[in-house]
């Protein structure tokens, strides 16, 4: 099947810019975890999740590319900025960055590779071979009829938890209510 | 080649629509281009404005009524000494103005001047506007942070708080305001007419959508509309941190907030990204409530003579401006000390009247009326941004905070879900 795009709007570069994400994010993943400065770390993730917000955009999924911006980069990574600003930085790079434990981290590696390693392999048993449809000129609206729709009830169950976590926010925040 | 760059001439989509990257390279320089002639202009205006309403002069000494003061101004900054704090973090120091420029211009990508004057339509429009002006936010912290400071670092803090807390209540108008797109038929309360009712969230479908529905959606389930458009226009002012909502960078406590270390271009930067996000949060109002690109009256005042009226606004105002510069040219002091300014200003007026005429002629005005309109309207916010610094004292911390969490979000809510019910129901 090939997939469907509109005349005119073909893609430029794709492969290009499919590891150019793909690099940037796993750069910025190795990053986060070597800084010794949490706010590096943090900056280097909010470069990680902008990356990612691109290759859901080669996906051809807009919505939530615009979703992980706002949501991620705009809205959580700042609160974590928030934070670690008012942490005593210059204590925290005195610590020890790693703990010694190469043994139980080379086994969970190797697991995890050997996953990959599988899934690559025998992915295309696995999974059956097809191409999504791009519908990326009417992307969110599908979205939004498939939320309200078809998966209305998994929908409302989420929107209940966060509910949830906001109260439970606000008890535990607040000494008298 | 050359006939790749004239056959999207003949085309009726924006040139990111149509794949064009010559045209879309255009579009991009054009939209830069003149969004920094306007930030220069509101400079000058803003200094004007606030002077006259404090009844000073303003800036009168750099040209004909200081009208090359942000030239001046431009040129004082690039050959000022960069000065980087000693113990300042130097990679994120330099990396923050870069952050919030590159956040206030990469939105102008799906602002709809025009049906075709866009760079390119998104189906994302309105979310990607909010989505990458709220990454500003970042270099706000960024640059708070990193100047290893204490006035930098609160305001930073004080800032980010804002930004994130106004936010909310930002997407609960805009939000009411994408609902009413998913609403077809005509007149204010024409709705349904069983259709699917999927809205849109492309900038140029909610334009589109208030045409269908011959209503500015300021006006739509009245008073409804007024109330999101009026949350949202208090919340882009504390979000593009203006008076009365500036304290991030109050002067009286904090010197200048989060940008106190920087200096020279850098600073000009930080000052070029504030006045495009005010353009760009404006104009996402501009197309979300009051029509777009559209005229007023597009559907009521119909016809050819109405059609030429309108269509002469553009020259018009232009004529207008010509004349006042005119006006003070004949006010000039007949000094000969003041006889290149005079000079000058007359230049400055026969300019302006030459661009009102050259606006005139059928087919410059057939296709510049929609931008004319659009960037009318952006105007008008402009000048309430001014009004409201000159008018309203700055609000303390916890009163902002109050505002944004305890009126505008609860307001904000119940809109939405009042535009709901009326969309089901009528």
């Amino acid at each position: 099947m090939q997939p469907i795009v509109q005349p005119g709007m073909q893609p430029v570069a794709t492969t290009f810019f499919f590891y150019f994400l793909s690099g940037l994010t796993l750069l910025s993943g190795v990053f986060v975890v070597t800084r010794k400065n949490p706010v590096h770390s943090a900056l280097a993730l909010i470069l990680g999740l902008l990356a990612q917000a691109g290759l859901y955009l080669m996906l051809y999924a807009p919505f939530v590319a615009g979703v992980q911006i706002i949501l991620y980069a705009g809205g959580i990574m700042v609160l974590f900025l928030f934070v670690i600003m008012l942490v005593n930085i210059e204590r925290s790079q005195k610590e020890e960055q790693f703990n010694k434990q190469w043994l139980v981290g080379f086994l969970a590696a190797v697991a995890l590779g050997a996953l990959f390693v599988l899934v690559y392999v025998k992915g295309k048993t696995l999974f059956p071979y097809r191409i999504a449809q791009p519908i990326e000129n009417s992307n969110t609206q599908q979205i939004g009829v498939m939320l309200y729709g078809q998966y209305m009830f998994a929908f409302e169950i989420a929107s209940l938890l966060l509910l949830v976590a906001i109260i439970g926010a606000v008890v535990m925040a607040k000494k008298r209510i | 080649m050359l006939n790749y760059i004239t056959s999207y001439l003949s085309s009726d989509t924006t040139p990111g629509q149509a794949g064009n990257v010559f045209w879309a390279f255009v579009y991009i320089m054009v939209v830069f281009g003149g969004v920094s002639v306007a930030v220069m202009a509101m400079n000058w205006l803003e200094r004007k404005a606030l002077a006259h309403f404090q009844i000073r002069l303003g800036p009168m000494r750099v040209g004909p009524h200081g009208l090359l003061q942000p030239i001046a101004d431009a040129i004082k900054l690039l050959t000022k000494e960069d000065i980087v704090p000693d113990k300042a973090d130097k990679f994120v120091f330099w990396i923050a103005p870069l952050i919030i420029l590159c956040a206030s211009f990469t939105v102008y990508i799906v602002v709809p001047f025009g049906p075709t004057h866009a760079i390119t339509d998104l189906n994302i429009g309105i979310l990607f506007m909010l989505g990458v002006s709220s990454l500003s936010v970042l270099g706000v912290v960024m640059a708070g942070w990193a100047s290893n400071s204490h006035y930098p670092l609160i305001g930073a803090l004080r800032s980010s708080a804002q930004m994130v807390s106004y936010e909310v209540a930002m997407g609960m108008a805009v939000v009411s305001a994408v609902l009413m797109t998913s609403l077809h038929g005509l007149g204010p309360y024409g709705v349904g007419a069983g259709t699917s009712g999927t809205g849109t969230l492309s900038m140029i479908g909610i334009v589109q959508a208030q045409q269908e529905q011959h209503v500015w959606f300021l006006f739509k389930f009245f008073p409804l509309g007024f109330i999101a458009f009026g949350i949202f226009a208090i919340a882009m002012v504390a979000e593009t941190n203006r008076a009365p909502f500036d304290l991030p960078e109050a002067e009286s406590e904090l010197t200048a907030g989060f940008h106190t270390e920087y200096s020279g271009l850098r600073w000009s930067l930080f000052m070029l990204g504030e006045y495009a996000a005010m353009i760009a949060v404006s104009s996402i109002a501009v197309t979300l409530w009051l029509g777009g690109w559209f005229r007023p009256f597009p559907n009521t005042l119909t016809g050819p003579t109405w059609d030429l009226v309108f269509s002469l606004f553009p020259g018009l105002s232009f004529l207008a401006l010509a004349v006042i510069a005119f006006v003070g040219v004949a006010r000039m002091p007949k000094h000969p000390y003041f006889r290149v300014q005079t000079i000058g200003l007359a230049g400055f007026g026969a300019v302006l009247g030459l661009i009102g005429l050259i606006l005139f002629a059928p087919p410059v005005r057939d296709r510049i009326q929609d931008i004319f309109w659009f960037v009318a309207k952006v105007a008008g916010f402009m000048y309430l941004y001014i009004w409201y610094r000159a008018t309203f004292p700055r609000y303390r911390f916890d009163q902002l905070m109050k505002v944004g969490w305890k009126v505008l979000l609860p307001i904000g809510i119940g809109v939405l879900i009042l535009t709901a019910i009326l969309g089901v129901l009528l």
